[in-house]
């Protein structure tokens, strides 16, 4: 007798299986230049951010994030300056930076421009590891932020931190990190941080992931361009994502 | 026990002052040079955190943000936790081989403790910030919390086991005083290893190894420790021989620091094995400790100075060659600072985006300690031996009646020599 397991059109459709096929050469054609491993990649789409289970356990609300559309980068560094005047970063420290990689097999562009900040993890190792809860994550907004008054300075939130968002401000007398300009604009009434409005070319877009009216959240749950983070292994669950456009 | 008026009080202080003024030249002369050394540290930590600003004085930065001083911290504490375990077999788990050992070790694992916390203390920027919002702030999921609030426990545990430790009536209470000492001890050392194994962020670290391997390492710490500071009082300080007792204890000890340091050794070449096959962060991290910059610390004196010829020497002293058991201590204590300095930096060379191949962290981090960082090592050092130096004479060399019990062995060794055969 036919073991029905063995006929692949008994688990899935012609129909799903060639649209799931063809979703995956367009994957690892686009994975290879975004730089992550391709098997991350479409685990990152089929699992994470696909899943409707997933969109209903935002805990905060607004549940900020941020997508950095990473091809978009031209380096021009605009979004350091706004972040440097907006929140008075020490020229020896940075809440948002630029890396660059380069490409020497790559057919045209032989650089990519990568902007890495605090990714506002939903499960934090500076925040598990500050002794005195002067860093925390903000039970309304999601962002991690800091209570400068009781940072020790032990500095054990910089060597926890996957994503190295963090430094030690001397004037402050405190760690300082990005907090998405809550502190600075935010709070005070404007929607977006400074290196979002600073950006000439759109790369990064910022919002409510939980909200399906928002960019990010369009842009995180779409199925048709890869989204991914960085370091995904450390199992921080980050919100600042990346994507080409 | 005696009542703590005034009139004990100060004639206790005049008669330890006196032992302290009698100790010799030399012994004065060790004391002045420790007690420099001390003041010296606490300025250089001092003019670091609160004058230059410790961007400038320290050689730690956003890349390496503990270095050295957190080394020299876990050095000291492990030790304590090391000397507090083996003193605790004897006294409050009635292993009798080390009973002599307890009033000395507990004194030591109280000093080393504190040698830590002066160095942490010149570590973290905001010292005072630490003693207020440890206790109104806690954070419970914190490794560093329980760590430090353990340690401090510890110390309060301890110092109240050593006072009660004099008194042969308050036995029992001591006992008490000493497995409370011991549980918060463990349970400290334990959650050092487990700041760092929590890192999820750093491979190196991250794992249940560090804090198995903490305990294991403080046990030989410790008994490196016994072996280096019983000689030293010995020989060097109250210049009297050993008793009987006490050679039994080191004899014991001597055992034990083989059985340790076979473990170590089957521990390390796991450590290096399994990160052998790790991820690029971790096999990168290894290369850099057995084939990189940090190759001589790890084959030189982790593995040959720390574990191999220590081996040898303790074998070959068979636990009676009290003078090879010291230069086989002296080996393991410098070799095991060096492996703490080796574990918090390595840990921490590889950049966290090591792995996305972009310029800015494409090269491995470096580490050199700056003049300050080594003088606030000195003066947690110079605190440690002064501490001991003193200890030594202020408590009459840790003695019930050292001198009573020397005369009565060595009557019935006589009596027992001229015993017809």
């Amino acid at each position: 007798m036919k073991n029905p397991f063995n006929d692949k059109n008994f688990l899935e459709s012609p129909c799903d299986a060639e649209r799931r096929k063809f979703l995956k050469i367009g994957l690892k054609i686009t994975g290879v230049l975004a730089g992550g491993t391709v098997l991350s990649l479409i685990s990152d789409i089929d699992r994470a951010y696909s899943l409707d289970i997933f969109r209903d356990q935002y805990p905060y609300k607004p549940h900020y994030a941020m997508v950095l559309r990473q091809d978009r980068c031209i380096d021009c560094k605009k979004c350091m300056t706004a972040c440097v005047s907006t929140n008075q970063v020490p020229d020896y420290g940075w809440r948002t930076k630029i890396l660059k990689r380069e490409l020497p097999a790559a057919v045209d562009q032989k650089w990519d421009f990568i902007p890495i900040l605090c990714n506002q993890c939903n499960n934090p190792p500076c925040v598990r590891t500050c002794p005195t809860t002067a860093t925390y994550k903000d039970k309304t907004n999601g962002i991690v932020q800091m209570n400068n008054k009781k940072c020790i300075g032990c500095k054990s939130c910089i060597m926890a931190c996957p994503y190295d968002a963090r430094y030690y401000n001397e004037e402050k007398q405190a760690i300082d990190k990005c907090d998405f300009c809550f502190g600075s604009r935010l709070s005070t009434g404007s929607h977006i941080p400074a290196c979002v409005e600073a950006c000439p070319s759109d790369v990064r877009i910022f919002g409510d992931l939980s909200d399906p009216a928002s960019r990010v959240f369009q842009l995180v749950h779409q199925l048709q361009k890869p989204v991914w983070v960085l370091r995904k292994d450390v199992g921080a669950k980050p919100n600042v994502f990346y994507m080409k456009d | 026990m005696e009542g703590f008026g005034k009139a004990w009080f100060t004639s206790n202080i005049k008669s330890a002052s006196k032992r302290v003024f009698s100790g010799g030249w030399v012994y004065l002369l060790s004391i002045s040079f420790f007690g420099i050394l001390l003041l010296i540290g606490i300025g250089a930590g001092i003019h670091a955190l609160f004058i230059a600003g410790s961007r400038h004085a320290y050689a730690t930065s956003r890349e390496i943000p503990v270095a050295l001083l957190i080394a020299t911290y876990v050095f000291f504490v492990v030790a304590s936790t090391g000397l507090c375990l083996v003193s605790s077999l004897g006294h409050i788990f009635g292993v009798e081989n080390f009973q002599p050992l307890a009033k000395r070790c507990v004194y030591l694992s109280i000093i080393t403790i504190l040698s830590g916390f002066l160095v942490i203390g010149l570590e973290i920027e905001n010292p005072f910030r630490m003693a207020l919002y440890n206790v109104i702030s806690p954070n419970f999921s914190s490794n560093i919390w329980w760590m430090g609030t353990l340690y401090g426990f510890a110390v309060v545990f301890l110092t109240i086991e050593f006072i009660l430790l004099f008194n042969e009536a308050n036995h029992h209470k001591a006992v008490i005083a000493g497995f409370l000492g011991v549980i918060t001890e463990v349970a400290a050392n334990s959650n050092l290893g487990g700041v760092f194994a929590m890192m999820n962020g750093r491979p190196y670290w991250y794992g249940p190894y560090f804090p198995f391997y903490f305990i294991l390492s403080a046990l030989l710490t410790g008994c490196a420790f016994i072996i280096f500071f019983f000689f030293l009082a010995h020989k060097a300080v109250n210049k009297e021989p050993l008793m009987e007792k006490t050679k039994t204890a080191l004899h014991a000890v001597s055992k034990l620091t083989l059985l340790l340091l076979a473990i170590i050794m089957i521990l390390t070449a796991w450590k290096v094995l399994t990160s052998s096959v790790g991820g690029p962060a971790v096999t990168t991290a290894l290369s850099v400790l057995t084939g990189g910059p940090y190759a001589f610390n790890f084959w030189a004196i982790e593995i040959l100075v720390g574990m191999v010829i220590p081996f040898v020497l303790i074998l070959a002293s068979k636990g009676k060659n009290l003078t090879v058991m010291f230069i086989a201590a002296v080996m393991m204590i410098f070799s095991i600072f060096f492996t703490r300095v080796d574990m918090v930096v390595v840990g921490q060379i590889v950049p966290q985006y090591f792995d996305l191949g972009v310029v800015e962290y494409s090269k491995l981090h470096t580490y050199s300690p700056s003049v300050h960082e080594i003088l606030v090592v000195l003066g947690g050092t110079g605190f440690c031996v002064l501490a001991f130096l003193l200890g030594e004479k202020v408590f009459s060399g840790f003695a019930d009646a050292p001198r009573t019990e020397i005369i009565k062995e060595k009557t019935t060794a006589i009596a027992g020599a001229e015993e017809p055969t």
